[in-house]
């Protein structure tokens, strides 16, 4: 009797985005099922189960629960619950013992479970996206189902690097590559390779793969262009890359096979039953907002209010005369508008970009001409946005403006006085106060925090709704959820948490609007109250058309706002606007534009160290544009004059240090981190000790994927990840002696209350030590040195080499201690005196200056990814904190000022804000915990002064698109400033 | 610190109501009972829920570190609640000092509170170090030594509490006799008398006595150790009750005390001295006069335990300390330091072979001294399990929980 009644066995797998269910006999699988539940937690399992019921009905059966989404299922219905990883390593265990290693993705969650020599187990941090989700999402971004992405990918060319921390990253990487006309073959091959170098940083860890490795999950057992990045880069060929028939079902399986032993023991019908009465006992969690409307009539009034700022518009056919064009081509969605006269507007149009936004123009300027006829002439075109600089190439266009110029241009038309304007678009956040008639301050999303417009619509998308029926649910949600304010990984898993909890569509749909109202208020503008921002607010981007959005902004700062009726449509107005001062446009005709074609391909710039990786567009008329670049010798308008560029010159000064062979052999440095700032001193102490002192070159791309296996923690800045990389380097040279000296302290320069290293310069060494491998089979030398005193710090690095270097004596050390100091202490002097002379050649020649204000580590071409040269080839006079920060005093700030590099960007930053012709851009690591102080005192002395702030934040991004926005707007907002000053 | 502060005045000592957050119940109350015998008007603020998480962001700059977030948060919840006259109250921070960025927060606080409108609510940073100078406000030898026994007392209790959590037959048993022993040696700390020794043996014998006595079921859980940093370590608030829900999958947690904590600070003063000939000679014959003294005093208390009690005595901090040989050097004391890595394998020594090493969001210290050495203790111990939880406003349960559960699920097989 006992066999009959545990003959069947039931493993239900509910994750992030599908549910499965396993039935099994003894031994076999019987019924399998595999569905998405799109946040339907529970009536999905109810369906899978009532269709198994048609099929088999066993009065006996074990079950047993898994899968995250599945936790609170579990919990409220009083099932066994087994965790997804470990069920995974009970299949392994029972089906494929020989299994090496598991590499299994899900729908948010990324595992590799070791089998061989100890078993071990990882999950992704809460920081990594690289999964199911992230494909999708990148899938939609690429207006492609996921089936023909992967098809994509296996025709693709070449890749591209693409950011591979977080889908928010890679975006970034993305929208620019698709905006300047790369193919969608090569973009989803270059994908998928992100989704594997996440994988290989944030899991593998350095850890060697041995034996068959096991590929489970949704995502590699459907998207074969992904298997074959994970088997070409991890080395594997047939015979040890195994992709079961069953891997979608291998948590699944694994708790089945549980069950049989653990499972809880109920029939089907009784399951099925408990289920659905935990459905109704869950009632409301408690972290709930207020609903956003009260009732009809407030959402009726509310509606009526904002109805009134509309533009007059004019049918297109009525109309003769000059006309204007707008074309604001943004990251997600390309717009176009035409002004009649009386700025009437007498054609629009909005559409998503679908990944090629050259063939929307074209499409829509034909159609345009068409419906103007012979009536109507275009006397001026004005681009905007992302791919300003690719259409107005391909169309001829007269004049292309920066994004903020463009909005501030048409919030003017609907509110003279305007003083602050919010825009939220697909991609980005972007808000400036206005004062006297100038955009005053300019704050834009960090790379990391935008949760905006187009998050909101891939999610509404993996939800299954439209984005407008979303939006709709969420107007009278009774109670939204309370989802925080954090970038988009952090948001899916606060609404698989939500859904734990059995929150409705409704109550997501609203929480998501909240969340981005509040990403934008304090995450990007930082502000406590509504005084803060302005008294005449206008709100505008494409993601202000969501009525929830709208309410919670105007909610969250207890005031009323002004929506134009074309939110949507700002940016593309404003440059019709903004065009209006042409008699006649250049704009591309009828005929061009039939006959217009237009292809690209790619290459690789040899203009610099850089080797910017271009892509080349085509025209039909021969023209071609290139983007990719960074600055402007890709186009072959070499720059008669090269401006001063103070990182350069620092580049310059590090690369004279050239190994001097010596009795000694040789000794690596890793030119990375602290390792900046004191070269010519170990250079000159070591040279002088008797050895050939080697460092690392400065780092490429390559340089940082080299040594990504074993960096340990994926939340680290990108300077020192990429120390990791430096190593390696060194190690391949065959170099056996291999220094990073730990230091607590840096060179007090008496400009603050301490002199503190931060705690990753100070100690990346042990970091070093504990995680490479091969660095056990060289000499590796990490001495804890005081830098301030001569003394100790020859007697402990003596002690540090002694051991290897028995002939050598505390006397000699000394010695090289102090040719070590007047190196370095010579070469400080020479680039204070650069910068010195680049400031009084800049006021010579009547140039701006810009301090890049980051830390010595900063100028790595790699790291800064050539923004030095772009603010060169801005016309900016470009110069480091380090070589300006002595023209000013030690600065009193509210902090404490404890940081030896972070005290120089405090009196850089003084001496920006004493200067009229000098400005401050800082420069921050993602990651940087010390810069989340920094940056805001920095902000209030450049404030205080009435000086803009900008901040960049760089991180392994390599596409300079964002920056270059956020340059020129600097740049633009000082022009219009600057001539209304005159 | 370079900024003007409103300083705590003699004035002030008489209407003023200090405001204390909370890190660890059983430790701060009985430190506020001390400071309450010296005349101060004190209240521990034990506030929960998303609201504070929420003032604290909108204060605090959000890549701030999660510990900053809350504590401010929590701090200007209390004054916008009304409970408080916001012109009769100071706030009291505990503060270290060093290279990590936490060595901040009384800044922080002050930028937040002139954001909020509170500048004039006086901020005492009670530190070892005493950097500021505040009238009102002074730390006395008696004082040190009655707030020293609150902390070895609460040490014991937490120490012996959890060992009695996932047993007891009558759940509640551990937490009651807690809160009466909390409130009762409170009151005796707080009856300014000079704490005497013998008193203090004779309470330790009782505790012991007391938590021996509560009726437990077989002792036969998986132990899981939780190290990191030191905020989201202890509190509960700060780790989203993280040892309630060990406790409630069935393991027992054994977290480290608070007395270890000042005995790192203290031990990194002499070793500035040896290595690098900082700090006064003066300083450091204090600082190993007062390391001798605290752990003899701890090791006496763990003796204590073993000989009248079944329960696991504390390790041995002279231990700990050459833990670390061959993992990280001692130097690394930015933050929790070596001190979290030591805490990670003397768990691993005491048979604890399965660890949760919490950090907030992005904490700088712990990517060398807690992500950075895991590799390195698996590679040498493979039987140990540890998970790195990192914990954010933005990082939520479900996510902590699974892999928890991972943990768990693992050390249980």
């Amino acid at each position: 009797m006992q066999e009959e009644k545990s003959a069947y066995y039931l493993g239900l797998d509910i994750g992030s985005t599908t549910a499965k269910a396993i039935l099994m006999r003894d031994g076999e699988i019987v019924y399998r099922k595999y569905q998405r539940h799109y946040s339907q937690v529970r009536q999905t399992a109810l369906e899978i189960l009532s269709e198994m019921r048609g099929q088999f009905d066993p009065e006996h059966l074990r079950v047993m629960i898994s899968g995250s989404a599945g936790m609170g299922m579990a919990e409220s219905a009083d099932l066994p619950f087994i965790q997804e990883v470990f069920a995974t390593s009970e299949m392994v265990r029972r089906a494929a013992p020989d299994t090496g290693v598991v590499i299994e993705l899900g729908g948010e969650d990324a595992k590799v479970i070791f089998f061989d020599g100890g078993v071990d187990e990882r999950m992704n941090g809460s920081c990594a996206g690289g999964t199911g989700a992230f494909i999708d999402q990148m899938a939609v971004l690429l207006d492609l189902s996921v089936d023909e992405m992967d098809e994509a990918a296996l025709r693709a060319q070449r890749i591209y690097p693409i950011a591979s921390r977080c889908g928010v990253f890679a975006k970034t990487d993305i929208q620019p590559l698709l905006n300047q006309g790369a193919s969608k073959e090569d973009i989803a091959l270059s994908i998928y390779q992100a989704v594997v170098n996440q994988t290989i940083t944030g899991l593998i860890q350095g850890r060697r793969i041995r034996g068959k490795v096991m590929f489970l999950g949704g995502p590699l057992y459907y998207c074969k262009g992904l298997r074959k990045r994970f088997c070409e880069t991890l080395g594997l060929d047939e015979a040890n890359a195994v992709f079961p028939k069953y891997a979608l079902y291998s948590v699944a399986i694994g708790a089945a096979l549980t069950a049989e032993k653990q499972g809880a023991e109920l029939s089907l019908s009784m399951l099925c039953e408990r289920l659905s009465k935990s459905a109704a006992a869950a009632g409301i969690g408690r972290n709930r907002l207020d609903p956003l409307f009260e009732n009809e009539e407030d959402y009726e009034n509310f509606r009526a209010r904002h109805e009134k700022a509309t533009v007059r518009t004019e049918p297109i056919e009525h109309y003769r005369g000059p006309a204007w064009l707008g074309i604001d081509c943004g990251s997600t969605t390309t717009k176009l508008v035409l002004i009649g006269r009386e700025k009437q507007i007498l054609h629009t149009y909005y559409s998503s970009n679908r990944g090629n936004p050259v063939e929307i123009v074209r499409e829509q300027l034909m159609k345009l001409r068409t419906l103007c006829g012979g009536r109507i002439e275009i006397c001026g075109c004005a681009v905007t946005g992302y791919g300003e600089d690719l259409i107005r190439n391909a169309f001829r266009a007269d004049e292309g403006l920066v994004e903020t110029i463009a909005h501030y241009t048409a919030a003017k038309y609907f509110r003279p006085d305007v003083d602050f304007i919010l825009d939220i678009g697909g991609q980005d956040i972007k808000c400036f106060s206005i004062r006297s008639g100038a955009i005053d301050s300019i704050m834009l999303n960090e790379a990391c925090s935008s949760g905006c417009g187009s998050f909101i619509e891939t999610f509404a998308r993996s939800m299954g709704y439209e984005v407008a029926e979303f939006a709709k649910k969420g107007i009278f949600a009774k109670a939204p959820v309370n989802l925080g304010t954090r970038c988009t990984v952090f948001m899916n898993s606060s609404v698989k948490q939500s859904q734990k909890d059995g929150a409705s569509v409704e109550d997501i749909s609203a929480g998501l609007s909240v969340s981005v109202v509040k990403n934008a208020l304090y995450k990007v503008i930082r502000a406590n109250s509504p005084k803060d921002l302005g008294e005449n607010i206008v709100v505008q981007g494409g993601t202000f058309y969501n009525d929830a959005v709208l309410r919670a902004f105007e909610k969250e700062l207890g005031t009323e706002v002004i929506r134009p009726a074309i939110a949507g449509l700002m940016g593309a107005y404003g440059a019709a606007l903004h065009a209006m001062r042409f008699p006649k446009s250049t704009l591309l005709t009828k005929e061009e534009l039939e006959s217009f074609r237009h292809t690209s391909r790619s290459a690789t710039c040899g203009g610099c160290e850089n080797h910017c990786r271009l892509t080349v567009n085509l025209f039909s008329d021969g023209s071609r544009y290139i983007s990719g670049n960074r600055c402007e010798k890709a186009l072959g308008l070499r720059k008669t004059e090269e401006l001063p560029n103070l990182y350069e010159f620092k580049r310059n000064e590090l690369s004279k240090l050239s190994p001097v062979p010596g009795k000694r052999g040789k000794i690596g440095l890793p030119m990375a981190l602290g390792t900046y700032e004191l070269a010519p001193l170990w250079h000159a102490l070591f040279t002088r000790l008797g050895f050939e002192t080697v460092f690392s070159r400065f780092s490429d791309r390559s340089v940082y994927e080299k040594g990504q296996f074993s960096i340990p923690s994926d939340t680290v800045c990108y300077p020192a990840k990429i120390m990791h990389g430096h190593i390696e380097e060194l190690l391949s040279q065959g170099i056996r002696t291999i220094f990073y000296p730990s230091l607590s302290y840096n060179v007090d320069e008496k400009a603050g209350d301490n002199h503190f290293n931060c705690p990753i310069v100070a100690y990346y060494s042990e970091v070093l030590h504990a995680n490479i491998d091969s660095l056990s089979e060289v000499r590796f030398l990490y001495p804890y040195l005081n830098i301030n005193n001569r003394r100790v710090f020859a007697k402990n690095l003596f002690d540090a080499l002694s051991p290897t270097e028995p002939d050598l004596r505390l006397s000699d050390v000394r010695a090289a201690v102090k040719a070590g100091y007047e190196a370095y202490e010579a070469h400080m002097k020479r680039i204070r005196e650069a910068g010195e002379r680049a400031i009084s050649w800049a006021r010579e020649n009547g140039k701006r200056i810009l301090i890049l204000a980051g830390r010595p580590y900063h100028i790595d071409p790699e790291i800064c990814h050539g923004i030095d040269k772009l603010c060169t080839s801005l016309g900016f006079v470009t110069v480091s904190e380090d070589s300006v920060a002595h023209l000013e005093p030690p600065q009193k700030v509210r902090v404490l000022n404890q940081w030896t590099y972070h005290a120089r960007l405090y009196r850089s930053a003084r001496y920006a804000a004493e200067h009229k012709d000098t400005e401050l851009v800082q420069l921050v690591s993602f990651g940087c915990g010390i810069d989340a102080i920094t940056t805001d005192e920095i902000r209030s002395i450049l404030e205080d002064s009435g000086k803009y702030y900008t901040q960049i934040k760089i991180d392994e991004i390599t596409n300079l698109g964002a920056v270059r926005i956020r340059l020129r707007s600097l740049l633009g907002a000082l022009e219009e400033r600057g001539d209304q000053a005159l | 610190m370079t900024d003007d502060y409103i300083s705590f005045t003699k004035e002030m000592k008489k209407g003023y109501t200090l405001l204390i957050p909370t890190m660890l119940p059983m430790h701060f109350r009985m430190i506020i009972s001390v400071l309450k015998t010296y005349g101060y008007k004190m209240e521990l603020l034990e506030t929960s829920g998303p609201e504070i998480a929420e003032t604290g962001l909108r204060y605090v700059h959000n890549d701030t570190c999660y510990p900053a977030v809350l504590v401010i948060g929590q701090f200007i919840t209390a004054l916008e609640s009304g409970h408080y006259d916001p012109h009769k109250v100071a706030l009291v921070l505990f503060q270290t000092g060093g290279g990590c960025r936490a060595s901040n927060y009384i800044s922080l606080l002050r930028k937040a509170l002139r954001r909020a409108g509170y500048e004039y609510v006086p901020v005492i940073a009670f530190s070892f170090a005493g950097i500021e100078k505040h009238p009102g406000f002074k730390t006395t030898i008696p004082q040190l030594h009655g707030m020293l026994y609150g902390i070895l007392y609460a040490d014991l209790m937490m120490w012996l509490y959890n060992q009695c959590r996932p047993y007891e037959t009558h759940p509640g048993d551990a937490q009651r006799l807690c809160d009466r022993w909390t409130e009762r040696l409170g009151r005796e700390l707080g009856a300014g008398r000079a704490v005497s020794y013998r008193k203090v043996k004779k309470n330790y014998r009782r505790i012991i006595a007391d938590f021996s006595a509560i009726e437990m079921k077989r002792r036969d859980a998986v132990k899981v150790g939780v190290v990191g940093e030191i905020f989201v370590k202890y509190s509960p608030l700060g780790n989203n009750h993280l040892e309630d829900f060990l406790i409630s999958q069935g393991a027992e947690v054994v977290v480290p005390g608070l007395a270890d904590f000042l005995l790192y600070c203290v031990y990194n003063n002499i070793l500035d001295r040896r290595l690098f000939r900082r700090k006064s000679l003066f300083n450091y014959i204090l600082c190993r006069i007062g390391f001798s003294l605290l752990c003899g005093k701890k090791n006496k208390l763990s003796r204590m335990i073993s000989s009248e009690s079944d329960f696991e005595p504390f390790p041995d901090f002279r231990d700990t300390v050459t833990l670390t040989e061959g993992y990280i050097h001692q130097e690394v004391k930015m933050g929790e330091g070596w001190l979290l890595t030591a805490e990670m394998l003397e768990l691993t020594h005491s048979g604890v072979k399965n660890i949760v090493c919490t950090q907030p969001f992005g904490c700088l210290p712990n990517h060398v001294c807690g992500k950075g050495m895991m590799r390195l203790i698996k590679e040498k111990q493979p039987d140990v399990n540890i998970v790195a939880i990192d914990y954010d406003s933005g990082a939520t349960q479900v996510n902590q929980q699974n892999r928890l559960r991972l943990l768990l699920a693992n050390a249980q097989q």
